[in-house]
């Protein structure tokens, strides 16, 4: 098996004898309790209100908890010298940093088909099958995320607060640029150089807003274009952030 | 017992201590205080739908919906129709508006204000909510047609508007193009002119919608046949 398989398959093996199944359990049965308590309070719409709820928490609390894991995993054996003892076999950087990704994508894989699983209950499954499909890319995108600034941060809040940052910027980028072109902007220099920054950080950012929506779960699915076009747009955005991650790897002196 | 832990003896008295009474004051205080009342008069200003699509986080089927939660918290906690009058309307229409223009295609916000809002003992504010339901109505009739149905029958028979019955009926007559619409929804002019009582319209119009399969969701069926009860036994009670 190439080394970079190998580390990949101890990295799974790592989350799933560590506390990430049982979180991941945990998430679950939270998601569809509160989901069923809120719809007992619904006057209507109440399998909309279950599928929109769950679908929202479970994709926030599957992004957290890789998140968690893989900056808690990284830091540990960084603490520990297991980082300097792989490096010391006969394995490139590049090779022991796309191994831990195709891992914890693995990992992440495997929270996505685990958390459409309830999914199934309220929606139909081709919804919920291209929904997971959406999920498992972006929690490859935060993934990738988190190891660039596990690495590159060194320490589990530092790399937690900075891909929660990031998570949360991407996902409400598109909000916050219609908030800067709203009626109630005024148009003033000021204004105008607000409006600027905005859009340059958009630039800068995936459009989360657009993938993993509850709406295909609720209002059909989405047009093949437009569902292709988001997933195209996780990846590529994950190649540059695995590029960023291996660049900065690769300065390094360890 | 964990190899990595003491024996809970190993833990000082004072620690003991310390814990039970701090769990025992923190659980005292929480029986003193009240439990918490929904208030109706203190509904605050909406933020606009702009505001609610950037805080949905991409989400806006979702928080559209746990918006529409936290309105009901404000009148349904009661069990009884009296707050909904002590509602201020005017806010109440901005957090409908904003919820509507946050997740366009949800039925909830004018479900709510056709169903519960509108059918206050207050001819203004029963208005304002009609008035809510045909201007959404305007902006996609083939989606919207059912509430402004419903919204014509009150205003037939509980506001006893003849003109805005009709003008209501008129638009839904002229409109609603969508082939899966009943033919009474799209002839309700004919339909308010007729000499027919309240129960008997509403029977007509929550059975079409019934047999047409639009009313799936258990909640709503169940809501709605509560309130057909409710008006049957308030016809009956009337001399």
């Amino acid at each position: 098996m190439p080394p970079a398989l190998l580390l990949a398959r101890t990295t799974l093996t790592e989350a799933r004898r560590g506390g990430l199944p049982w979180l991941a359990l945990g998430c679950l049965a939270l998601a569809t309790g509160l989901a069923a308590f809120l719809s007992q309070v619904a006057v209507t719409e109440s399998r909309e209100l279950q599928a929109a709820f769950a679908a929202a928490l479970l994709r926030a609390g599957a992004a957290f908890l890789l998140a968690a894991h893989i900056a808690a995993s990284l830091v540990r054996e960084s603490n520990d010298k297991v980082l300097e003892l792989a490096l010391a076999l006969p394995l490139s950087r590049s090779q022991y940093y796309l191994g831990k990704l195709a891992g914890f994508g693995a990992c992440g894989a495997c929270l996505a088909a685990a958390f459409c699983a309830p999914l199934l209950f309220w929606a139909p499954p081709e919804a919920v099958a291209l929904w997971g499909l959406s999920l498992a890319c972006e929690l490859l995108l935060v993934g990738a995320a988190s190891l660039f600034f596990a690495i590159t941060l060194a320490g589990v809040l530092p790399a937690l607060a900075a891909t929660t940052g990031f998570y949360l910027l991407a996902r409400s980028m598109a909000g916050i640029q219609l908030l800067a072109r709203g009626p109630l902007a005024e148009e003033s220099i000021a204004q105008s150089v607000a409006r600027g920054a905005v859009d340059a950080v958009a630039l800068l950012l995936p459009r989360l807003d657009a993938a993993t929506r509850a709406d295909w779960l609720i209002y059909g699915l989405p047009a093949p274009a437009e569902f292709g076009t988001t997933l195209g747009s996780l990846i590529l955005y994950c190649t540059l952030l695995a590029a960023a991650g291996l660049f900065d790897f690769h300065r390094r002196n360890l | 017992m964990n190899a990595g832990e003491r024996a809970l003896q190993a833990v000082p008295g004072r620690i003991w201590a310390a814990l039970l009474c701090a769990l025992a004051l923190h659980l005292g205080v929480q029986t003193l205080r009240p439990a918490p009342a929904a208030e109706a008069a203190d509904l605050p200003p909406p933020p606009s739908a702009q505001t609610l699509r950037a805080a949905s986080l991409g989400e806006p089927a979702a928080l559209a919906r746990l918006a529409m939660l936290y309105l009901q918290a404000f009148d349904l906690g009661a069990g009884n129709t009296l707050p909904y009058r002590q509602l201020d309307y005017v806010r109440l229409e901005q957090w409908l508006r904003a919820i509507l223009d946050t997740d366009p295609r949800s039925q909830y916000p004018l479900f709510t204000a056709a169903r519960i809002y509108a059918e206050v003992d207050d001819a203004a504010k029963s208005r304002r909510m009609l008035e809510f339901v045909h201007q959404a109505y305007l902006k996609d009739p083939n989606r919207r047609w059912p509430t402004l149905a419903h919204a014509t029958l009150l205003a037939r028979h509980r506001l006893r508007d003849m003109p805005l019955a009709r003008r209501y009926a008129a638009d839904l007559q002229r409109l609603t193009t969508d082939p899966a619409a009943p033919l009474w929804a799209t002839q309700m002019e004919i339909f308010i002119l007729e000499d027919m009582d309240e129960l008997e319209a509403a029977k007509i119009v929550l059975g079409g919608l019934l047999a047409a399969g639009r009313i799936s969701d258990p909640q709503e069926r169940r809501f709605l046949q509560e309130r057909l009860e409710a008006l049957e036994r308030r016809l009956a009670s009337k001399p």
